[in-house]
């Protein structure tokens, strides 16, 4: 069983979230960053329980980024891992992206794995853009994953519940809570990280098909009306007449 | 030229997210002056031609049994094919479960770029740029597609759905069904609850309500709202509520009409997912509480005493 995990780097989830340049760079000052939280938490920690249970599973770690995500991948080996992949490019459209990776899933990987979305572009795409150039099954907003030999059994979300579904293998999977609980990496993981393989690759020719020309921010709220809790009526009552809510 | 809704089924009902799109869709046509059609997989009992009232003259279906399970490399074939058949230059989809599952799909299979969560309708002054939200709601991007054929996909409750008269002519289309590799063997539905993503209202609680025995009061004013309930993210891990309620930055990502957080601090994670609420009601004890800041309504005070009251009142006012 081979197994490619999909890493990314994001901003940490308390970053001030601003923009330069007239709005269309987000301002990276200060910026800690962290490997996206569904990457980290719930696809990598299923893909090493995998390796766990199944020893002769191996597992390989994508990104696709410059030299400053090599940080985040050594992190992520520190989890676990054999080694990663670095396709070094800054493009940030989808479908370059998936591209990339695509060029790598097709060499003799039985499962991908993504997390469900980056916490930063909220795309929740790539997942399916590989799966497609690959011409692959896709599981998205998977809770649940057990192997059993060339088939999957996957626990996906749906509208008001869940779905459980059966796939054939290769299959690429986007992994949510659920599907693992988050692990802390610990010493011997850290120091055997430093020696894990690291490759870089040239990207592959592809075409970007997006831009994102502006970054707004939402406008800010008027202020709260307080309302005592003696006067729960009062509330409802602003709900109803003023807020239309109810 | 013309503009693809793809309609969205569950168990042969059309879902109040495809409404959206479809209002959506057929303003993006209107901009662009061209037509708006739309797509249905599988059997729906639903009557189609009345989904003519969100301004589709056409609604195109493939009848076939198995498109009546969600594999989304199967429908993304069906799909690509239905536009390329129409003509469509955009297509637009809800972003929600089987939209985040096909969309990307299909926007490789027509080589189109594809804006993903998107909350407003395309500005076409300059190209085609299309509005949608990052950094999980804390922000918004202008994202502009290049390419000949865009694929949208539209954040649920971000495009308010408009109905009038009109019928459509339901056209059925014959398009060849691969095989799926997808077998779903189980489907899970928890009956009475109103999906998260899909609710008007939702009622939210955090680790302030002590512990999962206490959630009863929550739940009676979520029945009494007709709500979908969530919660945050340390409810979720402590396992005092299932995993799919919970909602924030790493958790699920809601827009509904009114947001109720009971027992919520309100940290910068658990806003993420949920400031686009159009209106914001926080239930807490501490007034420095930051939900506060974000909120529109407030009371400080014990949501042990609070939420029954409220209830009550929710109650009052329905029955007059
Ligand atoms: C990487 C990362 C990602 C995260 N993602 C998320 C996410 O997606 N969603 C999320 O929710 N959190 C997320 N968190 C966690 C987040 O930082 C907070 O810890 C969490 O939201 C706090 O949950 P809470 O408000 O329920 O609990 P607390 O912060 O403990 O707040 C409880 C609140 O209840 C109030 N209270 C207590 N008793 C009463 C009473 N009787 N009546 C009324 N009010 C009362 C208190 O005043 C307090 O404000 C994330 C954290 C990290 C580091």
């Amino acid at each position: 069983m081979k197994i490619l995990v999909c890493v990314s780097k994001t901003p940490d989830t308390t970053s001030k979230i601003a923009f330069t340049d007239g709005n269309t760079k987000f301002d990276e000052n200060g910026v800690q960053w962290i490997i996206n939280p569904y990457d980290e938490w719930y696809s990598l920690v299923r893909a090493i329980e995998l390796k766990e249970k199944d020893p002769a599973t191996i597992v390989h770690l994508v990104t696709v980024g410059g030299a400053d995500t090599e940080p985040i991948i050594r992190k992520a080996l520190a989890l676990g891992g054999d080694e990663a992949i670095r396709i070094n490019t800054d493009n940030s459209d989808s479908y370059y992206i998936a591209a990339q990776i695509a060029a790598i899933a097709k060499d003799g990987y039985d499962l991908v794995f993504t997390g469900k979305e980056t916490i930063d572009y909220n795309g929740s795409s790539i997942g399916g853009m590989i799966a497609e150039m690959i011409d692959a099954p896709y599981i998205s907003l998977a809770t649940k994953f057990e192997l059993n030999g060339t088939t999957a059994t996957v626990t996906r979300e749906i509208e008001g519940g869940e779905e459980i579904a059966e796939v054939a293998l290769p299959a690429v999977v986007s992994c949510q809570k659920g599907i693992a609980e988050q692990r802390i990496p610990n010493m011997r993981g850290i120091m055997a990280a430093r020696t894990k393989p690291l490759k870089v690759v040239e990207p592959v020719a592809a075409d970007a098909l997006t831009a994102i020309v502006s970054f707004e921010m939402p406008p800010a709220k008027a202020g709260v009306k307080l309302v005592s809790p003696d006067n729960v009526a009062e509330l409802v009552k602003l709900l109803h007449e003023e807020a239309k809510a109810i | 030229m013309s503009v693809l809704i793809f309609v969205d089924q569950s168990e042969g009902h059309i879902k109040k997210a495809s409404f959206e799109a479809l209002t959506y869709g057929v303003k993006v046509a209107e901009q662009l002056g061209t037509t708006a059609e739309a797509l249905v997989l599988g059997s729906v009992s639903d009557d189609l031609a009345s989904l003519g009232k969100y301004g589709v003259k056409k609604v195109h279906q493939v009848n076939n049994a198995s498109l009546n399970q969600l594999d989304a490399q199967v429908y993304a074939k069906v799909i690509a094919e239905a536009a390329t058949q129409s003509g469509a230059t955009v297509v637009v989809f809800s972003h929600n479960q089987t939209g985040k599952a096909v969309a990307a799909r299909v926007a490789v299979r027509l080589k189109a770029g594809l804006v993903a969560g998107a909350c407003a309708l395309p500005d076409t002054s300059n190209g085609f740029v299309v509005r949608k939200t990052v950094f999980s709601g804390k922000a918004f991007a202008n994202v502009s597609i290049t390419s000949a054929v865009k694929v949208i996909s539209l954040n649920p409750n971000s495009y308010t759905t408009i109905a009038g008269e009109g019928t459509a002519e339901v056209n059925p289309l014959s398009i060849a069904v691969d095989a799926p590799k997808v077998k779903v063997t189980a489907v899970n539905k928890v009956s009475g609850e109103v999906p998260l993503t899909e609710a008007e209202i939702v009622v939210s609680g955090g680790r302030g309500l002590k512990g999962p025995e206490n959630w009863g009061i929550l739940l009676d004013l979520a029945k009494e709202l007709g709500a979908a309930t969530a919660c945050s993210r340390p409810v979720g891990d402590a396992h005092w509520r299932p995993h799919h309620e919970h909602v924030g930055q790493t958790g699920v990502q809601v827009a509904p009409n009114l947001y109720i957080a009971i027992g919520i601090s309100g940290a910068i994670q658990h806003l993420a997912g949920v400031n686009r609420s159009k209106v914001i009601v926080v239930i807490n004890k501490d007034p420095e509480a930051p939900f506060f800041k974000a909120a529109d309504y407030g009371i400080v005070g014990d949501a042990f005493e609070v939420v029954p009251k409220l209830t009550e009142e929710i109650k009052k006012l329905k029955a007059k």
